[in-house]
C-alpha cells in the first residue's frame, strides 16, 4: 500500500518533468573524439542561475545526432565555403587571409572563444565579425562583409570550428567593463508589446515550452548555428534581432552599439561551455 | 552551372568481403524547385539535381530520380555490399547538364 502511493507521486513527480522538455542528460561528443562541456558551474557573475546549460540539450535526439558527426552536421558545409573564402584572393592589397594567417586549423585556434573581447589600437570592444571586417578593409582593401550576411556566417563558422571542445573564457573587466555592464542592462530591460527581456524567457523559463519548441538559455557558445528550419547558418545579431522582433518591439541593428554590448554579456553568461560552433538547432 | 555545388560523400575505407557497410552522400544544392517566384512576380526556373548514381567497380548499386520537392542540400544514406576491394563512383546529375563526381576505395581485409 505505501509502495503503491509512494509509486503514484512519484508518477506525479515524473510526470511534468517529461512534460516541461528541460535539459536532458545526454552527452555531446563530436565524431567521437571531440568532448564537448555542455553543462557547467554558472559563473560568478550570474545572480539567477547556478548552472549554464547548452542549447544543445534542449534539442531532441534526432536534432542532438546531427552535430555528433561533422558529416550530418550541415553547418560543415557552410564552413567548407568559408575555407573557399579563406584561401581567396579579394581586395586591392592581392591577399588573401591565408597570406597572412595561414592555415585556419593553426591560427584560428582558441580565438572564436575569446571575442568579443576589446581591441586596443581601436580603443573599442569587438566582436569576430568586426575583427574580419577590420581585417578586410584595413589589411587586404577588400569590401566589408554585410555583418549578418552568409558571407560571414560562413567565415564566423570556420573560425569558430577551430576552438570546437575549448571552454568560452569572454574577459568582463577592465576596459570591457563599461560595454558589459550596458550588454547586462539590455538583457534585464523589458522591449516591446509583450514587455519581455532576454530573460523573462531564457533566465526564468528556460525549458518550458513557448510556441511549440522548448526555451533554452539562450546561450551563443554553438553559433554560427544551422537551423534546421531555414536550412541555413545564422549569426547571432540575427537571431537577437529576431527575438527583439518576437516580443514585438523595434530591433536594434545588427552590428550596433547595443547589440555589441549584448552580444559581449550573454557570450559571457556561457564561460564554462565549449565552443560548439556551427551547432544545429531547430 | 548552379553556384557553390561540392560533392561529399563518406565511406570506410576498409570492409571485410560481404559485408554491408554504411555510405553517407551530400552534395551542396539550392535545389530550386521551380515553383517560387522572384520580387518581381517572375517564376524562378527550377534548378535541380535530378538524378544520383552509385556504381561499385562500374555495376550499378544505386540509381535514383530526384523530384522538386526534395528540399536543399541532398543527403542520401544506404547501405551496400561489398564483395570485393574496389571503387565506388558517384554521380549527379544537374537539370543544367552538369555532371558532378566523386569516388572512393574501399580496401577488403
Amino acid at each position: 500500500m505505501k509502495i503503491k502511493a509512494l509509486t503514484a507521486i512519484a508518477a506525479l513527480v515524473a510526470a511534468p518533468v517529461a512534460f516541461a522538455g528541460g535539459a536532458d542528460d545526454d552527452k555531446l561528443v563530436v565524431n567521437g573524439e571531440i568532448e564537448m562541456v555542455t553543462k557547467a558551474k554558472a559563473p560568478a557573475h550570474m545572480e539567477n542561475v547556478d548552472e549554464v546549460i547548452s542549447g544543445w540539450h534542449f534539442r531532441t535526439d534526432e536534432t542532438q545526432a546531427l552535430q555528433m558527426d561533422d558529416f550530418e552536421n550541415q553547418g560543415m558545409i557552410f564552413a567548407d565555403q568559408g575555407l573557399d573564402a579563406w584561401n581567396t584572393v579579394a581586395g586591392t592589397e592581392d591577399k588573401s587571409c591565408a597570406s597572412c594567417h595561414g592555415a585556419p586549423e593553426d591560427s584560428m585556434v582558441g580565438v572564436r572563444a575569446v571575442y568579443p573581447k576589446w581591441n586596443d589600437d581601436a580603443g573599442e570592444v569587438r566582436t569576430m565579425a568586426m575583427q574580419i571586417n577590420a581585417c578586410r578593409t584595413e589589411n587586404m582593401g577588400a569590401e566589408p562583409l554585410k555583418y549578418t550576411s552568409g558571407a560571414m556566417a560562413n567565415m564566423e563558422a570556420l573560425i569558430a570550428m577551430q576552438s570546437r571542445g575549448l571552454p568560452v573564457n569572454v574577459a568582463i573587466d577592465g576596459p570591457v567593463a563599461e560595454t558589459w555592464e550596458k550588454g547586462k542592462e539590455l538583457y534585464y530591460t523589458r522591449t516591446g508589446q509583450l514587455e519581455l527581456s532576454c530573460a523573462s524567457c531564457h533566465e526564468e523559463n528556460y525549458g518550458n515550452y513557448i510556441r511549440a519548441d522548448h526555451l533554452s538559455q539562450g546561450q551563443i557558445n554553438g553559433f554560427p548555428t544551422y537551423r534546421l528550419k531555414n536550412a541555413k547558418l545564422n549569426t547571432v545579431h540575427a537571431r537577437f534581432k529576431g527575438c527583439v522582433r518576437d516580443t514585438r518591439a523595434e530591433t536594434f541593428k545588427p552590428g550596433g552599439p547595443e547589440f555589441i554590448a549584448l552580444e559581449l554579456y550573454v557570450a559571457s553568461r556561457g564561460n564554462g561551455l565549449s565552443v560548439e560552433g556551427p551547432s544545429v538547432r531547430n | 552551372m548552379a553556384s557553390g555545388v561540392k560533392p561529399r560523400v563518406k565511406v570506410p575505407k576498409k570492409a571485410s568481403a560481404g559485408e554491408a557497410i554504411t555510405i553517407k552522400t551530400l552534395i551542396s544544392h539550392k535545389m530550386e524547385s521551380g515553383q517560387r517566384k522572384d520580387k518581381s512576380g517572375n517564376k524562378i526556373p527550377r534548378s535541380i539535381i535530378n538524378r544520383f548514381t552509385a556504381e561499385f567497380n562500374g555495376q550499378s548499386v544505386l540509381d535514383v530520380t530526384l523530384e522538386p520537392a526534395i528540399s536543399t542540400n541532398p543527403y542520401f544514406q544506404f547501405d551496400a555490399t561489398v564483395p570485393e576491394a574496389g571503387d565506388f563512383k558517384f554521380t549527379w546529375y544537374d537539370d543544367d547538364g552538369s555532371v558532378y563526381e566523386d569516388s572512393k576505395s574501399v580496401a577488403v581485409s
